[in-house]
């Protein structure tokens, strides 16, 4: 601090000499002002530094071959600039299916989740109705249960799927609908897909906040209660609606746990990711034909390539929403 | 309900309480059958022998609650995990919410390129999730070059150096062992903070800048003004962060204990799953409500 200052202090004097004197308290201030943003920058750079550095860190890998990785010299820039590691993990994971398969499952389970929650959540912020708490404790309920807890059960209740024993009669069995993506959709439209809750939570924040005389207006006016909702309440919610609808799609996008769960079958970026090693060993003693262990260092290379070959369509679009993204979910207001 | 309700609600107040339940009408649904239903039965489940055939699967009545006896009693692993993994929740929750309260204040103040920080700091929401969080804290060749550039700086880490400072100086090892352990895990814990960064944040903008001027006009240092306006301002946002820290906790999937959970369900052990499962949620909840609880009693409500 007094080190900041003294060196500040001429400076700010060389500036007076054509000016009124500024008053020590003023020179302090600035001296003190710089202190702090010096240490801010510091401080911000270095966290920064943390958050992106094993990005940084996993393209340079990316690009090398394997004897890059055993040499010490080579640290950060690749010693022999390759591709393959891509062209290899484009295999290995089929991306252009796993790709276009987690594309419109991430899309439109998105668009459902978010669509009924945004009902959801506008029924909650602007209706009184009985047993009003009780079901918003169930929305908290909903949050805090963690998936886990019923997988179990909703397994079987798919695996076995029956609506009142009315399949049953007509089929003589329960339909097995593990597998498809159906039991996922039918879900989603009930609210109870990932993280759903929070998305109940944050709409419903939002539309709190909108001034009550807007509407009322809009009903003297004649305006019905669905076309109020569509053409007045919705425009306005559409910061909110598209963080939610990011959340959706992103969080669907790297999701493991209900797609190897319900989607077992079908082919996504996520679930290829995380079985890229195995891939990896198996597609070798194929194209071998001898059983060869991997070594780790190789694996976890193609790992960080698959990894950033998932990432990427999510950072691009993170670039494009990243500023509204941002500012209208810090201005929801969020409060207990 | 609208029949037990007619003498007290007017016209116009039943036609938006019907209009109010039509627009929640998706996630009562949803809520019954895929919530309540699977609840339930994942509860009884967890006492049951679940016998699996073909068509359809029997729960059988199982004595001596044998699937908690195998958790606890029986299972090497389980009674460790648990434990293990609860005081590792409750120490980074803990970290979690110092850290992301610290980054709000920073990125409350105005100073250049604030955006682009934001925008770094709320990337981990998007790219450590799912699949690629569990993926990211076993790749090892990660920590191998970071062994190497150590071993290039001969061995030179600060809390290393600092470790070996306190030790010579007498300082009993656990007193900082887990302060340590927590600077070393600094990056996963700038990668659990991103909501919460936000959700602080947002509280923060909501505390009037005339607040901050009457204090400092009374001779407030900024020091003073952050436990004096700051804190009770923004503390009922601590505990909506508190709840979302400790529940995301227990829903990551490199969590040990949630592995354990749905490994058990690839072996088809759905009675010993559902008991593991409904054991942890059941412990988390009761620490969830005790320290919410707490936390409460300490909120200031301003309006």
């Amino acid at each position: 601090m007094s080190n900041a200052a003294a060196v500040k202090a001429p400076a700010g004097m060389g500036n007076t000499t054509a000016k009124p004197k500024l008053s020590s308290y003023k020179k302090k201030k600035i001296a003190r002002n710089m202190f702090i943003s010096v240490v801010r920058f510091i401080l911000l750079f270095g966290l920064c530094f943390l958050i992106i550095q094993p990005i940084l860190n996993k393209i340079s890998i990316s690009f090398m071959t394997e004897e890059d990785l055993y040499d010490p010299v080579v640290i950060n820039i690749p010693g022999h600039f390759t591709t393959e590691n891509y062209e290899l993990s484009y295999t290995i994971m089929s991306y252009k299916e796993a790709f276009k398969n987690s594309m419109i499952i991430s899309f439109t389970i998105a668009v459902i989740q978010v669509l009924v929650c945004t009902f959801v959540g506008y029924g909650f912020a602007r209706y009184e109705f009985p047993f009003k708490k009780f079901w918003f404790g169930a929305v908290l309920l909903m949050i805090i249960v963690p998936p886990q807890v019923i997988s179990t059960s909703l397994y079987l209740h798919f695996r076995f799927f029956d609506i009142l024993g009315i399949i049953r009669l007509i089929k003589g069995s329960a339909i097995n609908m593990n597998g498809s993506v159906l039991p996922y959709y039918m879900m989603s439209a009930g609210c109870m897909g990932l993280k759903n809750g929070l998305y109940i939570y944050l709409i419903r924040q939002f539309f709190r906040n909108i001034p009550k005389d807007i509407e009322e207006a809009a009903y003297v006016d004649g305006c019905g209660t669905l076309r109020t909702f569509f053409t007045i309440m919705l425009p306005d919610a559409r910061p909110i609606l598209t963080s939610c609808f990011l959340f959706a799609f992103v969080w669907q996008w790297t999701d493991g746990f209900y797609s190897t769960m319900f989607l077992g079958t079908t082919k996504l970026v996520s679930t290829s990711l995380s079985r890229i090693v195995d891939s990896l060993s198996s597609f070798i003693m194929r194209e071998l034909g001898i059983q060869s262990s991997i070594s780790v260092a190789y694996s976890n290379c193609i790992l960080s390539t698959g990894t950033l070959m998932i990432i990427l369509p999510l950072i691009i679009l993170y670039l494009f929403a990243q500023r509204g993204f941002v500012e209208s979910l810090s201005q929801t207001g969020i409060k207990m | 309900m609208k029949k037990n309700l007619n003498g007290k609600m007017s016209g116009l107040e039943k036609r938006r309480a019907v209009t109010g339940y039509l627009f929640i009408s998706p996630f009562i649904l949803g809520f019954l059958l895929f919530m309540v239903k699977p609840l339930f039965q994942s509860l009884y489940m967890s006492f049951c022998n679940v016998e699996v055939g073909s068509g359809n699967f029997k729960l059988v009545l199982a004595k001596n609650f044998v699937n908690y006896n195998k958790a606890f009693r029986v299972d090497p692993d389980f009674s460790r995990m648990l434990i293990e993994g609860f005081l590792r929740m409750i120490v980074y929750s803990l970290a979690i919410m110092v850290f992301s309260f610290f980054v709000a204040l920073i990125l409350n103040q105005d100073f250049h390129g604030r955006a682009l920080v934001r925008a770094i700091f709320f990337l981990p929401v998007i790219l450590s999730s799912g699949v690629i969080l569990g993926l990211e804290s076993n790749n090892s060749i990660i920590s191998m070059v970071q062994a190497d550039i150590a071993d290039e700086l001969n061995g030179v880490s600060v809390t290393a150096a600092l470790e070996s400072i306190l030790r010579t100086a007498g300082v009993g090892t656990r007193a900082y062992e887990q302060v340590f352990e927590l600077i070393d895990n600094i990056y996963d814990i700038a990668l659990a903070s991103g909501i919460q960064i936000i959700v602080f944040l947002s509280g923060l903008q909501t505390i009037p800048e005339s607040m901050y001027e009457a204090a400092s006009i009374e001779g407030c240092t900024s020091w003073e003004s952050l436990w004096k306006v700051t804190f009770p301002m923004v503390s009922s946002i601590f505990l909506v962060n508190w709840v979302y820290t400790i529940v995301d906790f227990c829903m990551r999937t490199d969590n040990e204990v949630m592995e354990k959970i749905t490994d058990n369900l690839i072996l088809l052990d759905y009675g010993y799953a559902s008991a593991m499962a409904w054991s942890y949620f059941v412990l988390t909840m009761v620490f969830l409500a005790i320290s919410a609880f707490i936390i409460s009693r300490r909120v200031y409500y301003y309006e």
